[in-house]
C-alpha cells in the first residue's frame, strides 16, 4: 500500500495522472451527478421553482386584477366543485369580496417570498457576524455571543412580534424587520460552530503565521468552507420566516388588507370554513408545498455538498 | 457539580435581567407611552396627567428599577384594558396554558420518540423513510393551518370531538396535536441520531454477546443514554410551545395565557403585554436551568467541561 502511494506522488509529481485519474469523475461532474441523483432536492426545486415563477409573472399570468371587487361574483366554488356558478373564468373561485382566487394566489407567493427572502437577510447579516465573531475569536467574544443566544431563545417569537408589530404599527417593512432581528438565532448557534471547527485547521494556522489579517482570514480562508452551512441555514430559516408571517397575517398583525397574503386569505376566510373548506385549503395548501419545497431544498443542499455527512 | 450549577444559575439570572430590560424599552417603542395610552386627539392636559399618574415623567432607569422591583415582588402593574392587577389575571390563566403544553409535548414525545428509535433499529427502512418522510412533512406545515383542518376533519365532518372550549379532556385533544406535532420531527431526529451512535458502541456488543433479549439491550441499555440529549431539547421545545400557544389558544378558544395575550394585543394593554412576555421568558429560563441540571446529573461528562 505504501508502495502505490509512494509511486503514484512520485507519478503525480512528474505531471502524469494513472489510469484511474483519468476515468475518475472530474468534481463537477459528481457534484452534478450527486444533484440530479438526490430525489428530495429535484422535487424541492421543481414546486420552489415553480412558485417562484408564479411570483415574478404575477402580473402576466393573472387572469383578473387581484384587488377587483366583484360582490356579484362572490364565494364561486372552484372547478372541481359542481354547482351553477362554477366557472373556468375563476379556476379557483372567488372569495368573500368576488376576487379571483387564483390571481390572489399568486400575488400571495410574492408578499410570502419577499417577506420570506428579506427577513432571512437580515437575520442572516446578524447571525452570521455574531457566530462568525464568537468562533473565530473565542473567549470572551464567544461568552457574549452566547449569552445574546440565549437571551434571544427565552423571549417567545412569535409574542414579542405581534407585540412589537401592534405598537409600531404594521406594515410589510415592519413586519421583515421585526423578523429579520429576530430569528439570527440559528445563524449564530451554526456559524459559530462550522467557525469554530474550521478555525483549528491547519490552513489558517499557516495564514495567521504569515502574518494575514484577521480581515483576510475570514474573507479569503475561513468564508468559502462554512459557506454550505450558510446555505443551508438560509433556506431553512427562510421557510422559518414565511411560516412566521402567516402566523401573524393570520392574527391580523401581519400584511394588512387588501394585500393579498397566504396567511392573511386563510384568516379571511376562517368565518367561512365550515361552508366553503376550500377557501382555507387552498392558500394552506400553497404556503405547506412552499415551506415544504424550501426545506427539501435546504436538506438536498446539505446532503449534496456534505456528502460525509450523510447518514 | 456545585461550581457548576452556581454557573449555570449566574447566566440564567442574568439572561432573567437582560429580557426584563428588553421588555421594559418595549414602553418606549411607539415613542411617547403617555400619547399612546390618551389615545387619538387627546388634550395636552389629559397626556400630562396620564403621564404623571403611570410616572413615565420619571428618569428611565428610575422607571426600570421601580418596575423590576415591583415585578420581583409579584406586582407586574395594573391592566389598562381590565383594570385588575395584571399579576392576578397572569397566574389565573396560566395553569390552563402548562396543561395544554404539558398535553402537548406528551403528545409530541409519545410519537416522535418510538419512531426515532424504530428509524435508527433499521436504517434506511421502510419504517426509516417513512419516518423521515413525516418530520419533513411536520417540519413544513403552518400550525394554524393544521390546527383549523383538524377542526374542519374531526370536529365537523366527523363530530368526534368538540371544536372549542375548554369544559372537558375532550376539548384538549385537539389543540394539544395541533400544538405538539410540531416538536415531533426534531425530537425524531434527535432520538435516531442518537440511537445510532449508542448502538454501534461498544457496550451494545458486549450486552448482545453476553445474550441478553434484544428489547433490553435496546430498551435498559441503548435507550437510556440515547434519550440524555432529548431531554434538554424538550425543555427549549416546551418553552417554544407555550410561546407559540397564542395561535392556538385562538383558534381553539382556549382560555389560556396566549388567548390573554391576543386580547391584550388587540386592546393594546401594554403593562399586561409586557408581563406575558416577561412571565413566559422566565419559564423558559428556569426550564432549561432545570433540564441542564438534569443533564448534568445524567451524563458526568457535561459537568467536568
Amino acid at each position: 500500500m505504501a508502495e502505490t502511494t509512494a509511486s503514484r506522488s512520485t507519478l503525480a509529481r512528474a505531471g502524469i495522472q494513472t489510469a484511474e485519474e483519468i476515468m475518475a469523475p472530474t468534481p463537477g461532474a459528481m457534484i452534478r451527478r450527486r444533484v440530479f441523483g438526490h430525489v428530495g432536492l429535484m422535487i424541492g426545486s421543481f414546486i420552489l421553482v415553480t412558485i417562484i415563477a408564479m411570483a415574478v409573472f404575477a402580473n402576466v399570468i393573472s387572469p383578473h386584477d387581484a384587488y377587483d371587487q366583484q360582490l356579484a361574483r362572490k364565494l364561486i366554488p372552484p372547478i372541481w366543485h359542481d354547482g351553477p356558478k362554477v366557472t373556468w373564468a375563476h379556476p379557483l373561485g372567488t372569495d368573500h369580496l368576488g376576487r379571483d382566487y387564483l390571481t390572489r394566489l399568486y400575488h400571495g407567493a410574492q408578499v410570502s417570498l419577499l417577506i420570506g427572502f428579506s427577513a432571512m437577510i437580515i437575520s442572516g447579516l446578524i447571525g452570521t457576524i455574531l457566530g462568525v465573531m464568537a468562533g473565530y475569536f473565542g473567549g470572551r467574544v464567544d461568552m457574549f455571543v452566547n449569552f445574546l443566544i440565549t437571551t434571544r431563545l427565552s423571549m417567545p417569537v412569535i409574542l414579542v412580534a405581534l407585540a412589537v408589530v401592534s405598537i409600531v404599527g404594521s406594515s410589510l417593512t415592519v413586519v421583515i424587520w421585526v423578523l429579520g432581528l429576530l430569528i439570527w438565532d440559528r445563524f449564530a448557534v451554526v456559524m459559530r460552530s462550522a467557525t469554530q471547527q474550521v478555525r483549528s485547521l491547519e490552513f489558517i494556522t499557516a495564514a495567521e503565521a504569515l502574518g494575514c489579517s484577521h480581515m483576510r482570514i475570514l474573507l479569503t480562508e475561513l468564508a468559502p468552507n462554512v459557506m454550505n452551512h450558510l446555505i443551508v441555514v438560509a433556506t431553512l430559516e427562510m421557510a422559518h420566516a414565511i411560516l412566521l408571517e402567516a402566523a401573524l397575517s393570520f392574527l391580523g398583525l401581519g400584511v394588512q388588507p387588501p394585500t393579498p397574503s397566504w396567511g392573511l386569505m386563510i384568516s379571511e376566510a376562517k368565518g367561512l370554513m365550515y361552508y366553503d373548506p376550500w377557501l382555507i385549503a387552498i392558500p394552506g395548501l400553497a404556503l405547506f408545498m412552499l415551506v415544504l419545497s424550501i426545506n427539501l431544498v435546504g436538506d438536498g443542499l446539505r446532503d449534496v455538498t456534505a456528502p460525509e455527512n450523510r447518514s | 457539580m456545585a461550581i457548576f450549577a452556581l454557573k449555570r444559575l449566574g447566566v440564567a439570572i442574568l439572561v432573567a435581567l437582560t429580557v426584563s430590560l428588553i421588555t421594559f424599552s418595549m414602553n418606549y417603542l411607539s415613542g411617547d407611552p403617555a400619547i399612546t395610552i390618551a389615545g387619538e386627539g387627546a388634550r395636552i392636559e389629559d397626556i400630562e396627567n396620564i403621564r404623571k399618574y403611570y410616572g413615565f415623567d420619571r428618569p428611565i432607569m428610575v422607571q426600570y428599577l421601580d418596575w423590576l422591583w415591583n415585578a420581583v415582588h409579584g406586582d407586574l402593574g395594573r391592566s389598562y384594558g381590565l383594570r385588575q392587577p395584571v399579576a392576578d389575571v397572569i397566574f389565573q390563566r396560566l395553569p390552563t396554558t402548562m396543561l395544554l403544553g404539558a398535553c402537548a409535548i406528551t403528545f409530541g414525545l409519545t410519537l416522535a420518540i418510538p419512531l426515532g428509535v424504530l428509524a435508527a433499529v433499521k436504517p434506511n427502512s421502510i419504517f426509516d423513510r417513512a419516518a423521515l418522510t413525516l418530520a419533513v412533512i411536520g417540519q413544513a406545515m403552518p400550525t394554524f393551518w393544521f390546527g383549523l383542518t383538524l377542526i374542519l376533519v374531526f370536529g365537523v365532518m366527523l363530530r368526534w370531538l368538540p371544536i372549542t372550549g375548554q369544559d372537558s379532556w375532550w376539548n384538549f385533544v385537539m389543540p394539544a396535536i395541533a400544538l405538539g406535532y410540531n416538536v415531533a420531527p426534531a425530537v425524531m431526529r434527535l432520538t435516531r441520531a442518537g440511537m445510532l451512535e449508542v448502538l454501534a458502541s461498544d457496550y451494545i456488543r458486549t450486552a448482545r454477546a453476553k445474550g441478553l433479549r434484544p428489547m433490553t439491550v435496546l430498551f435498559k441499555h441503548a435507550l437510556r443514554n440515547a434519550v440524555i440529549p432529548v431531554v434538554a431539547l424538550a425543555a427549549v421545545q416546551f418553552g417554544f410551545m407555550l410561546g407559540g400557544s397564542i395561535v392556538i389558544e385562538t383558534i381553539f378558544q382556549i382560555n389560556g395565557l396566549g388567548y390573554l395575550a391576543w386580547e391584550s394585543i388587540q386592546r393594546k394593554d401594554l403593562p399586561m403585554m409586557q408581563a406575558i412576555v416577561l412571565i413566559l421568558s422566565i419559564i423558559y429560563v428556569v426550564i432549561t436551568f432545570l433540564a441542564d441540571m438534569l443533564n448534568a446529573f445524567l451524563d458526568p461528562r457535561i459537568r467536568v467541561s
